[in-house]
């Protein structure tokens, strides 16, 4: 039987995105791991929010903070907190410079340097907090 | 080593049916032979109802890239050995719609390519007396990668926010607007951010980066993506802190 | 111009201070207060030690700035998450308003508490 050729193509097969795609592939999974690790994020912000809280009151009010960290819903928590933002920085700067293409004397900075020194950068700025927090 | 090896292919023929299904061919398995000549002796000798696309069999048309054991690659280039002893599992790329067979429609993707005005803009054309428009060798490597595009749609394929979102321009696209904006003879980056400075444009990009660890040029899309995303922010504020300077 | 134009590059600005602020300062922040004092392999900073930082305007300063780009960054961050993830894009308004409402929200809070009760 002869048919017309049509403009619409209804019978091209789309085959539709599964709401678990990102279980489909290891680098999908790595990726949403990345993505989620920005719970932790806020999760870490929260928690310095109350131990702000905890100092403005006064040193009782730090001392109940002390016990309430040292739950151990809240330290095995914090574990998995600590994985993520972690995580979460290693990923930062190894991508970091993809973003940025710096050129010094005509010729571009190499990522890898880049990287470094945000690596640098990361554990100058921790040894001071750490100083801050516990030095003196 | 087995000298014979089992390909899952994906058929799908509109007029039988509605959805694909696959069927399995044993083919010899030569050492030097890539899946794309499996294909074609698949076609030659044993179905010649199978279709699928090539062309060049050397990597630089972009024609024959299609989904091996679910990895988006080009069938000229992937090493039928690299998967004894088998079998191995042949589909369309994916994300895009599918004709018949192995073959998918990229009409998206050329609306999309037209969409971000892939051709140098000028103001003015400089007049011919004036001579031809130079460019060192640094200027040539600022733009020359994302020029390695062979619209071969890998990077579709493995892009899952492209797989969501058919709206997306995609990373090929993104980066051929990119081969123009940093191209040193160009003067038409204002004109493309329509296009590119929107929720479809690089704003939908979340960096997953698979469209770079696909690519077979080594363009690096995702690169041109970032890069674009941290200059138009970038011209974003030139805009609200100046926004009475003109281009 | 369309109001992703004008609205996308800030919010993208804002989520990569964040996640450059968030890098460099949470993970030591975390390991100290979160996992070694509790489990008690360092002593906890004392009171003082404490009040006497936190009275500091540049390190009140510094807190309110991490704070509140952190959570500017985990709003632009789940919200594609939420998109993507899990493919609810027709709830794009409600999900706009509970990751950068939620954000400002705690930035205020934290404002509030740096300057106002401290």
């Amino acid at each position: 039987m002869s048919e017309m050729a049509t403009p619409h193509h209804a019978r091209w097969y789309r085959e539709p995105t599964s709401t678990y795609w990102w279980l489909g592939r290891w680098s999908y999974f790595v990726f949403i791991l990345r993505e989620v690790s920005s719970v932790f994020v806020a999760w870490t912000v929260v928690f310095l929010l109350k131990l702000v809280n905890s100092v403005a009151h006064g040193d009782g009010w730090y001392q109940a903070f002390l016990r309430w960290s040292a739950q151990p819903w809240v330290v095995i928590l914090n574990i998995v907190t600590l994985f993520f933002v972690v995580f979460h920085a290693v990923t930062w700067f190894n991508l970091a410079p993809k973003a940025m293409v710096v050129t010094m004397g005509g010729r571009r900075v190499p990522g890898a340097l880049i990287a470094g020194s945000n690596y640098a950068a990361w554990a100058v700025i921790s040894a001071l907090i750490a100083w801050g927090l516990l030095g003196g | 080593m087995a000298d014979r090896i089992t390909l899952q292919v994906a058929r799908y023929r509109p007029e039988e049916e509605s959805a694909p299904t696959f069927q399995e061919y044993e083919v010899p398995c030569h050492k030097d032979w890539v899946v794309l000549d499996a294909l074609n002796h698949v076609k030659d000798r044993i179905d010649g109802t199978l279709s699928f696309r090539w062309s060049c069999r050397m990597g630089v048309c972009g024609s024959c890239g299609m989904s091996v054991n679910g990895e988006p690659k080009l069938t000229c280039a992937t090493f039928l050995t690299d998967y004894a002893p088998g079998p191995v599992r042949v589909e369309p790329l994916r994300n895009f719609p599918v004709i018949r067979d192995l073959i998918v429609d990229l009409g998206d993707f050329m609306r999309k390519l037209v969409s971000v005005k892939p051709w140098l803009v000028r103001k003015e054309e400089k007049p011919l007396a004036e001579g031809e428009y130079r460019q060192t060798p640094d200027e040539l490597e600022a733009f020359k990668p994302f020029s390695m595009c062979i619209n071969c749609m890998l990077c579709y394929a493995a892009c899952p926010i492209y797989g969501l979102d058919p709206k997306f321009v995609g990373p090929a696209a993104l980066a051929l607007a990119q081969r123009y904006n940093l191209d040193s003879r160009d003067q038409g980056s204002k004109e493309r951010m329509e296009a590119l400075s929107t929720h479809e444009g690089v704003w939908g990009c979340t960096f997953v980066g698979e469209c770079t660890t696909v690519c077979p040029k080594n363009v690096d899309p995702a690169g041109a993506i970032q890069r674009y995303k941290l200059d138009a922010a970038l011209d974003w504020v030139k805009n609200v802190v100046m926004p009475w300077g003109g281009r | 111009m369309s109001s992703t134009r004008s609205n996308e590059p800030l919010a993208w600005l804002l989520f990569s201070a964040g996640g450059v602020m968030a890098a460099l300062v949470l993970p030591v922040l975390v390991l100290l207060l979160g996992v070694a004092v509790p489990l008690g392999w360092i002593a906890p900073p004392s009171f003082e030690r404490l009040v006497w930082l936190i009275h500091n305007p540049l390190v009140r300063l510094a807190l309110l700035a991490i704070f509140s780009l952190s959570l500017l960054h985990w709003a632009h961050r789940f919200r594609y998450t939420l998109y993507d993830g899990l493919q609810v894009k027709h709830l794009t308004e409600v999900i706009n308003l509970v990751c950068y409402g939620g954000a400002l929200l705690g930035s205020v809070l934290a404002l509030y508490l740096l300057f106002v009760v401290l």
